[in-house]
């Protein structure tokens, strides 16, 4: 054995690696449950690739046969339907443990000093992430595959003057048909999970050089031992990764409970009308994007045309995406967690959960006066959280972080 | 922090509710259809009505006759002799026996396939559609239905509402719903019974990988990772 590792190690830095990363690389003890989800994400992944490969062995990308080859996957494929729950459940999953992984960076400042660019990083994974899924969603060829990709697609087409050929571009024709199909199942198995891949291990890289903050958002390294072993850090293996294995059986618990007993989840992992082939001649009557996609929805409708163009709705839903990536520079706090932070930053980041979660319900509702008005107020909110961070950031009293982390 | 956490959580609980609150949507009165999958003889009888009734406009051609047979435990010889109408072989999927242009000149449009439509317009839908029609002179067949304004379809399950107590004509239209529900998704009969396996089986193995971390962080409660100083 040891004489195999040395043949390796000669020629490949397995043990380096292996140490660098897992069995020497130090991690804060006080990780909390807001923790598990980095390592699920990688999972969903994993699942998301590997339910993926054997859809594409069956599935057929044209607009004439997609449909009924997903409805033989579901039926005559030998556990088809199991892989192709798993995967339209992975879908949806990937964004709830993406959005809970975020959600934990606002919670303790993670994307502050030295962690910007994990943060740009994982912003980057984010759109690609939204790109993938929304590609995805439109290969099964349903109604609402077919009008979804319309009305998102048409969005480029808002761009002054160089928006038709853009469109055209796009879609490979002048309207969705299969052109597109075509080429967003290209884009969908090979150009953004190649993307993804390569970003989640930038992301890694980013995060194993400067190593993870924690929930009390001390910086470990600052307190080593003779033998420079942070003094508030254990190895990641096996410490976290057997607490990780935990993480991931109840995971698969509440994942396999949706895809045995409720797959389509109400309708908010598989929408009833996709059950419906797509049709150019009959409209829905009512499009939304899936859950995931809906805050940003609710952006774009919140935004009224202006001269004859939808383009300020659309540069707006671009403008929500992309200010978040400035995050690191609009936080001003001295402190990293929440545990230590001013009350203002306590109030403003319950406002904002509140109005993500608020956005994305209205971008599934009919549009209604009310809605529309609404849709104003809490884009308006969501906007205001990052303009206003400079201040709110910089105000009230924080309470004093500890040199090490502490016991809870 | 645990304040924080339980607003966020009750927040979250808030808008499923009112989510499931406001799902239903707007239109007409669906009655509940009440259909039990698990339910086989409903599903047999549902599938010997269907064939009778309906199989004569309305394909379900994304079903095959043999798998109806293996699922419904119908043996394949009584599938071929009795319910097996437009088809030669029991592997076939199941298309109507009417012409589509015939159809376009008899009712004005192709019926549509049924394969997936207790899927996309739900069992309520199906149950409360089926029971649906009325009287109503200008249209061509002499009925309208209450679900579906001015549906092509005839009444076709009239002779049944009519000899049959309203009680009976129910449970036959349940019968077919079910099938139905059957039909726009197979699986259904077998993945509650796998799932309950499976969380079986993720439940023993929490336990395991619970009782390893445990074992685990000993040391970094009491071992050689206790916080130093």
């Amino acid at each position: 054995m040891d004489n195999n590792k040395n043949w390796i190690d000669q020629r490949f830095p397995l043990t380096k690696v292996w140490n660098e990363h897992l069995a020497e690389y130090y991690t804060p003890r006080n990780f909390n449950f807001w923790y598990f989800f980095g390592s699920l994400a990688i999972l969903v992944l994993v699942i998301q690739i590997l339910t993926g490969v054997f859809l594409t062995m069956h599935f057929k990308p044209d607009a004439a046969l997609a449909f009924a080859s997903v409805e033989y996957i579901m039926r005559d494929v030998d556990w088809g339907w199991l892989i192709r729950y798993i995967h339209s459940t992975g879908a949806s999953a990937f964004f709830v443990v993406i959005y809970l992984h975020m959600y934990r960076g606002l919670l303790y400042g993670s994307y502050k000093a030295p962690r910007e660019l994990i943060w740009i990083l994982g912003m980057v994974l984010y759109i690609a992430l939204m790109a993938e899924a929304f590609m995805g969603y439109v290969l099964p060829w349903g109604q609402m595959s077919y009008w979804g990709a319309k009305v998102i697609i048409n969005l480029f087409g808002s761009f002054p003057v160089i928006g038709d050929i853009l469109l055209e571009f796009i879609l490979g024709d002048y309207a969705v048909g299969d052109p597109a199909l075509n080429r967003f199942f290209s884009l969908h198995v090979i150009a953004l999970p190649l993307i993804l891949v390569v970003l989640v291990f930038l992301h890694i890289v980013a995060l194993h050089t400067v190593g993870s903050n924690n929930p009390d958002g001390v910086e470990i390294k600052k307190n080593k031992d003779a033998d420079g072993i942070p003094k508030d850090g254990i190895p990641f293996h096996p410490y976290y990764s057997v607490k990780d294995i935990v993480g991931v059986v109840v995971f698969l618990m509440i994942f396999t409970s949706i895809v045995f007993f409720a797959p389509a989840l109400g309708g908010y992992f598989l929408e009833a009308p996709n059950f419906v082939e797509a049709n150019p001649l009959k409209t829905p009557d009512h499009i939304a994007p899936l859950w995931y996609l809906t805050p940003f929805y609710s952006v774009l409708r919140a935004i009224p045309p202006m001269f004859g163009s939808q383009l300020p709705g659309v540069l707006a839903m671009f403008a929500a995406l992309l200010i978040l990536v400035a995050l690191p520079w609009l936080d001003r706090s001295k402190v990293k967690s929440i545990r230590y932070r001013s009350w203002p930053y306590k109030v403003a980041l319950a406002i904002f959960v509140v109005t993500f979660i608020v956005l994305g319900w209205l971008g599934m509702q009919a549009v209604t006066p009310l809605y529309s008005l609404m849709a104003q107020i809490f884009t308006a909110l969501y906007f205001a959280f990052f303009i206003l961070m400079p201040w709110f950031t910089s105000i009230g009293e924080t309470k004093p972080v500890p040199e090490r982390t502490t016991e809870h | 922090m645990k304040t924080l956490f339980n607003t966020t959580l009750s927040a979250v609980a808030a808008m499923i509710i009112s989510f499931n609150a406001t799902a239903g949507g707007a239109g007409v009165h669906l009655d509940p259809a009440n259909t039990d999958i698990n339910d086989e003889a409903s599903l047999q009888r549902g599938a010997q009505s269907f064939m009778n009734y309906c199989s004569g406009c309305h394909s379900i051609e994304l079903m095959r006759y043999n798998r109806i047979a293996k699922d419904l435990n119908i043996s394949e010889t009584d599938m071929a002799n009795n319910l097996m109408f437009n088809a030669e072989k029991t592997g076939s999927t199941i298309f109507s026996s009417m012409p589509d242009d015939g159809a376009k000149e008899w009712f004005g449009t192709t019926p549509p396939d049924l394969s997936l439509t207790a899927r996309a317009r739900g069992t309520d839908w199906v149950y409360t559609y089926l029971k649906g029609f009325y009287a109503d002179d200008s249209r061509p067949y002499g009925v309208n239905n209450h679900v579906l304004e001015n549906a092509s379809m005839p009444d076709v399950l009239w002779q049944l509402k009519q000899d049959k107590s309203e009680r009976a004509f129910n449970q036959d239209v349940r019968d077919i719903t079910n099938f139905l529900d059957y039909v726009a998704e197979p699986v259904k009969l077998i993945r509650y019974e796998i799932g309950v396996k499976v969380l079986g089986f993720l439940f023993i193995l929490f336990i395991l990988a619970y009782l390893l971390k445990k074992e685990y962080w000993k040391d970094v409660k009491y071992g050689k990772w206790r916080a130093k100083d």
